[in-house]
């Protein structure tokens, strides 16, 4: 165990059979831990792998990493321990372990990597499929009527009920942690931040982070401030995003119209920081790269008071309109035990009474955040998803308003300090709260202090079968309304 | 109701103006590139090629040429070159008719003059006229990280109101008269963007939105497809590129206009 912002030596982390492995995960997931990441890295000569599991306790900020020794097939744990479905088959497809007795063991983005050639796209795979009288079988995607990514979702329907909702994806899969131990370093930031395009920020902050915490960087007080900004600055402008993206899905124009340009004032605010609207840019491992004097603090603060009191009054009305709250009140339910059998993240799991979040679980920096709160909703429909936006814009506008106040007024200071090479040999894990959820960052270094693995989980990776698990006995005309509560991201996803 | 009432009144009227009026963008915002055409034979350190996450550099007898269709306009070549002799403007409108005009070897014009659509760089490879009345687009997101995506979306909304313009996004390629693609077109997105291409009924355009999109940007390198919109579809399709990772919307609506201008907006 090991406190999460120190890096380890890799050949510290105990080397157990991969009995011990597998007891540790589900005994400490049984515990109330979480289940970080958990992955293979290939061993050389032999067809298979190191496993390694991240295991997290928010309560005591305390990590626990284990590797097993190299297999080739182990008795599944997703059995015992269902959050660990998607990474036992991310395994199964990136170093080709088999995790016997899987229930649903087919490839998550059906990579070139895992079997070259012929190999069939994400679409012709196979899908879990009911056969009756009456019953029918809907398929949507991968290219959706709208502005969005692909995927594609395959629906056993009996009438209008959805009895499954099977969601495939890996159409967007772009190779990126094979990418990050390959490319030069210069050019790996711009391609992390590309990632997932409206978390930039956050996937920066993640691997910055990592950076900085194998090389024992401090960052700059300044630095902090200001990714702090950024950081709360894409949840405000995502979740206003959301919000309207849900009166839209009800019909109820007036709150979708507004959102769309609000959530353009919050971008442009991050914008005004380093010249992106969405944050590329802005972040450098050791600190930031932009400055903001007090003349263009107080600018940001009067626009940022403007821009909340706009989002607050819209999403307001919303809110006050009895036929919305009708409609988004017991749709898409996802029960307190689902959510935390998957291991739900973020927002979605906080609808469901489950109070993680990252920042004060895993916090950053030692900034304090007084207001800052964990936002808890109880019954886990599309109402609570929506609540715990509608209440995180409060608290974000506000310790935005507080940081950018306290960085007019303080010493002008560097806002990067230098980062040595990269060590060998080490381990390091970074946690930041996304404005979807948890992000999820693992550098592993080799020998010459290059990358012998790169793993990456988006809170997205998580929560889609928690968007499956809310379709199930609802109607099937329910489904852009529960899509757009979650909003996942397909290309955080796929990588 | 009445709630509703007043926070409409408060809400107000938004739309900009465009391109009559110009928008007002982040002094911060880098936009189209303005290089000093002289040898940088004396200068041997080239720091701005080994500093290009993208490889959008080259050195040419005559000095700095900038590929804006792999460009991220992250501005390390402009801090690092020695003589400031890569300087990144503040104008938005970076559209392309071609891949060559795309790339920058002198400076920047003056200024254009706002009171019109600036037509792209370039020559277009046809006659675009016949889009120019109503356009209906088709978007396909192959790769894209969903920052294009958004950026592409917002034009529907208040500020920029696509729709005055006779455009609008169209839910089946079968209704478009053309696709905007964005992203770097990974290898499981081939054949769907392949089969979108052929529903859109000839003629069609193809606008290609963002540096992914134009030269699969910071993935070129990946095992998994990637290299850009004119890897998969026939050659010579593109008929406008609008770089930029990911392009401001300001520029992307310019991108559009540059098909879909019509003298009757100019009446108003
Ligand atoms: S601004 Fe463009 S050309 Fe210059 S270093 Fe960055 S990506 Fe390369």
């Amino acid at each position: 165990m090991f406190s999460y912002r120190s890096a380890i030596d890799h050949a510290d982390v105990p080397n157990v059979p991969i009995e011990a492995l597998r007891g540790t995960i589900i005994d400490y997931c049984r515990n109330g831990w979480d289940l970080m990441a958990f992955f293979g890295i290939p061993v050389d000569g032999e067809n298979g792998a190191e496993l390694i599991a991240v295991l997290g306790d928010p309560d005591t900020h305390t990590l626990e990493i284990l590797r097993s020794l190299p297999v080739r097939r182990y008795p599944s744990v997703t059995k015992e321990c269902p959050e660990a479905h998607l990474f036992e088959r991310e395994i199964f497809e990136q170093c080709g372990v088999h995790p016997q007795g899987h229930p649903w063991l087919k490839p998550v983005r059906f990579c070139r990597s895992a079997g070259d050639g012929q190999r069939p796209g994400p679409a012709q795979a196979n899908y879990f499929h009911i056969e009756g009288n009456e019953v029918h079988e809907v398929g949507v995607g991968p290219i959706h009527a709208g502005v969005i990514e692909p995927g594609h979702f395959r629906f056993q329907c009996y009438g209008e009920n959805v009895m499954h909702l099977e969601i495939q994806l890996g159409f967007q899969h772009r190779g990126v942690e094979h990418l990050i131990s390959t490319l030069p370093p210069h050019a790996v930031l711009p391609l992390v931040e590309n990632i997932a395009g409206d978390s930039a920020i956050g996937h920066a902050t993640a691997y910055c982070s990592i950076i900085e915490r194998l090389t024992g960087t401090d960052i700059p007080l300044r630095a902090q401030i200001l990714r702090r900004i950024a950081l709360e600055l894409e949840r405000l402008a995502n979740h206003t995003r959301d919000l309207g993206a849900i009166g839209g899905d009800t019909g109820f124009l007036p709150t979708s119209a507004w959102n769309g340009r609000i959530t353009g004032d919050f971008l442009n605010l991050t914008s005004e920081l380093c010249g992106s609207r969405f944050g590329r840019n802005l972040l450098c491992p050791g600190g930031v790269k932009w400055d903001a004097d007090p003349a263009l603090c107080q600018s940001l603060i009067k626009r940022l008071r403007t821009a909340y009191r706009d989002v607050r009054g819209s999403v307001n009305v919303m809110l006050e309109t009895p036929s919305v709250l009708a409609r988004l009140t017991g749709t898409g339910c996802v029960s307190h035990e689902t959510a935390v059998d998957l291991g739900l993240v973020g927002v979605a799991a906080r609808a469901c009474g489950i109070d993680r979040d990252a920042r004060f679980d895993w916090p950053l920096s030692d900034l304090e955040s007084p207001l800052l709160h964990v936002r808890t909703e109880m019954e886990g429909d599309v109402r609570a998803r929506t609540l715990v936006r509608s209440l995180e814009l409060d608290d974000s506008a506000a310790q935005t308003e507080a940081d950018l106040q306290r960085l007019s007024y303080m010493e002008e200071s560097k806002i990067a300090a230098d980062v040595p090479n990269l060590p060998a040999g080490k381990i390091a894990v970074a946690l930041v709260e996304g404005w979807r959820g948890i992000l999820c960052h693992v550098g592993v270094t080799d020998d010459d202090g290059g990358w012998l693995a790169y793993k990456i989980v988006d809170p997205s990776f998580h929560n889609w079968m928690g968007l499956a698990m809310a379709l199930r006995n609802e109607q099937i005309s329910d489904f852009p309304l529960c899509n757009k509560s979650f909003n996942l991201s397909y290309c955080g996803h796929d990588l | 109701m009445l709630n509703i009432v007043r926070e409409r009144l408060h809400q107000g009227y938004r739309t900009l103006n465009y391109p009559f009026k110009q928008p007002v963008i982040s002094p911060r915002f880098a936009g189209l590139p303005s290089i000093t055409p002289t040898s940088c034979a004396s200068c041997s350190a080239h720091a701005c090629t080994n500093c290009c996450p993208t490889g959008a550099l080259a050195i040419t007898p005559d000095g700095p040429a900038l590929d804006m269709g792999r460009c991220l306009f992250c501005r390390a070549c402009e801090q690092v070159c020695p003589e400031k002799k890569i300087i990144f403007t503040h104008e938005h409108r970076l559209a392309a008719y071609t891949r060559e005009a795309l790339i920058i070897k002198g400076p920047a014009p003056n200024g254009f003059p706002d009171e019109s659509v600036r037509p792209a760089l370039g020559e277009p490879r046809r006659n675009l006229s016949l889009f120019a009345r109503s356009l209906k687009l088709r978007e396909v997101s192959a790769g894209g990280c969903m920052a294009c995506e958004a950026d592409v979306n917002v034009l529907c909304t208040l500020i920029y109101d696509l729709g005055r313009f006779g455009i609008e996004y169209a839910a089946s390629p079968r209704h478009a008269d053309g696709l905007l693609i964005t992203g770097p077109v990974t290898e499981n997105m081939r054949l769907a963007l392949l089969d979108a291409w052929e529903a859109t009924p000839d003629p069609r355009i193809v606008i290609a939105v963002g540096t992914c999109a134009i030269s699969g940007g910071t993935f070129a390198e990946s095992t998994e497809g990637c290299k850009g919109v004119e890897s998969v579809l026939p050659e010579g399709c593109v008929d406008v590129y609008v770089p930029g990772c990911p392009p401001n919307p300001w520029s992307i609506l310019d991108g559009i206009l540059s098909v879909a201008w019509k003298k009757a907006h100019a009446n108003r």
